[in-house]
């Protein structure tokens, strides 16, 4: 049976860069991703790319090369980076392709995303009342969350707080000054009970993998983590998920949950295997309950795991060890790229300053509107 | 006469406005929002309860950027309360929430139906939308 090893990666800094499109820190990242596994462009046997606002990704070609190789745009919301990571795990896994590159890269304008109700299928009124706004949501959720689970306010500043010092030691990172948990918990409200400082906001940056099967990397004297699992799910009925004019009264699991589980089964490894996760924290509630939704503790137990300091690296389950979304910011096309970048460079002992002792599982999950989840298990 | 921002969302106003999803005809199924296109013929309109409880909330801090066309530029925009309310035995709706203040909001707050003057159009007309608001203390139902 082939297995699929990640042989190389590159990372463009997440962030602003002025002066450089969304497409130049993607194919900055592509050559970073080569030199890091001593290959050339011209071995790339086919490549999935995506980005959600700067272009096409297979707009990269002409810069690197024109080969023939196969190379399919990507285009899935927030799980872009997750989709094209499962699309290039099952060239190799199908025995079709033996090496290749996935990459995703974006450059958003400043300020929140700005949704189109059209384009997701909803009526123009939902807009113009000004109803359809993913920080709205993230609000919602959370505030019932929280109300039915036992989760105080200063678990929520704890979360950006840890984010911020994790990113100080993060060479891509966006934001690398710690703020103060008071700074946190008195910034400008946003949507309530979130502040400025618990959202991410949209950013720039670019992240590329390079996937091989064991075979080839053996015959290549190349070594890697192993994906074990890379699993997308949508979202169910009876699930609470971004722009959502009703929801049914019967309530029901999340994307995430249906995801996970998946990844779990594939993988044939539960949450208690897993020595560092990376769970999508568009905002400070989303990792808090990613935490439950992807099987790490039961809905409540964050309030106590946090305090205690569980979560950091150094915890019994560090999580968002480069910062996360929060602290990198989110380009849509690159941002699931990059939790898996960054567990790579956990599992090969590369995370200075934030390595998490002996790592050997890694696990990701991205989410993202319209109620999309994309997880994936690394070994060492 | 009465601008509502959108057909088949609404009828009345104030707390004679009743909101309208639609009933599948197959099998009695609730949708909101009604839908549009083809998909129409396959529902009948539906007027939804009047009150139910507010099953989650949150505040909008900073004015949406496009489509939002309601009142209020960037230095005069006032924030709203927006949440999910659940119509028992039906559906729980997303709506604007008309509230003195946002502190008194609670999960569980009996709501009821209402409109609000959201936007205004170019002549200065306002525009109505569907909103909830929490049933004032010893006003019965």
């Amino acid at each position: 049976m082939t297995s699929v090893h990640i042989v190389g990666g590159g990372i463009h800094p997440f962030g602003r860069t002025d002066g450089s499109t969304g497409l130049d820190q993607g194919v900055f990242a592509i050559r970073q991703a080569l030199d890091d596994a001593g290959l050339d462009w011209s071995q790339m046997e086919f490549g999935y790319g995506g980005s959600s606002a700067a272009g096409a990704a297979d707009a990269v070609l002409p810069r690197l090369g024109l080969t023939g190789m196969q190379f399919i745009n990507v285009n899935n919301g927030c799980a872009t980076g997750g989709s094209s990571i499962l699309s290039g795990y099952a060239a190799i896994k199908s025995g079709e392709f033996d090496i290749g590159i996935v990459v995703g890269f974006d450059k958003h304008p400043r300020g929140a995303f700005n949704a189109d109700p059209e384009a997701a299928g909803l009526p123009r009124w939902y807009g113009q009342t000004g109803m359809m706004l993913t920080t709205q949501f993230f609000g919602n959720k959370i505030n019932r969350y929280m109300a039915l689970n036992g989760i105080s306010q200063e678990t929520l500043g704890r979360v950006a707080e840890k984010a911020f010092q994790n990113a100080a030691h993060t060479p891509h990172s966006w934001r690398k000054s710690p703020v103060s948990l008071d700074t946190i918990l008195q910034s400008q409200m946003v949507s309530d009970p979130l502040t400025k400082y618990m959202f991410c906001s949209p950013a720039e940056g670019g992240v590329a993998l390079i996937l091989a099967s064991d075979r080839k990397m053996r015959e290549l004297g190349l070594s890697g983590p192993r994906v074990r699992a890379a699993a997308i799910r949508t979202r169910p009925t009876g699930s609470f998920e971004v722009f959502a004019p009703a929801l049914e009264i019967e309530r029901g699991k999340s994307a995430t949950q249906l995801a996970s589980a998946a990844a779990w089964e594939m993988a044939g490894l539960g949450p208690d295997d897993v020595d560092v996760a990376q769970l999508q924290d568009t905002e400070c509630g989303a990792e808090i309950m990613h935490m439950a939704e992807n099987g790490f503790c039961k809905d409540g137990e964050q309030e106590a795991m946090i305090a205690n300091g569980d979560t950091r690296i150094g915890g019994r389950l560090p999580v968002n060890t480069d910062g996360g979304c929060l602290a990198c910011g989110e380009p849509i096309g690159a941002s699931g790229l990059r939790q898996i970048f960054e567990n790579v460079e956990q599992l090969r002992g590369r995370a200075n300053g934030r390595q998490v002792e002996d790592a050997s599982i890694a696990y990701s999950q991205v989410y993202g509107a319209p109620g999309i989840s994309g997880c994936v298990v690394l070994e060492r | 006469m009465t601008i509502q921002v959108a057909g088949n969302l609404f009828t009345g106003e104030g707390e004679s406005a009743r909101l309208l999803a639609g009933r599948r005809r197959v099998d009695g199924k609730l949708l909101f929002p009604y839908p549009s296109g083809p998909e129409a013929a396959n529902y009948e309109l539906f007027e939804l309860a009047s009150e139910g409880t507010l099953w989650s909330w949150t505040v909008q801090r900073f004015r949406p950027k496009s489509p939002f066309d309601g009142r209020g530029g960037e230095h005069d925009f006032l924030p709203y309360a927006v949440g999910y309310i659940e119509l028992p035995g039906q559906l729980i709706i997303e709506s604007r929430i008309v509230v003195d203040r946002f502190d008194t909001l609670k999960i569980g707050l009996p709501m009821r139906i209402t409109t609000e003057a959201y936007a205004e159009t170019a002549d200065g007309e306002p525009v109505l939308t569907y909103a909830f608001t929490p049933v004032a203390k010893g006003s019965g139902t």
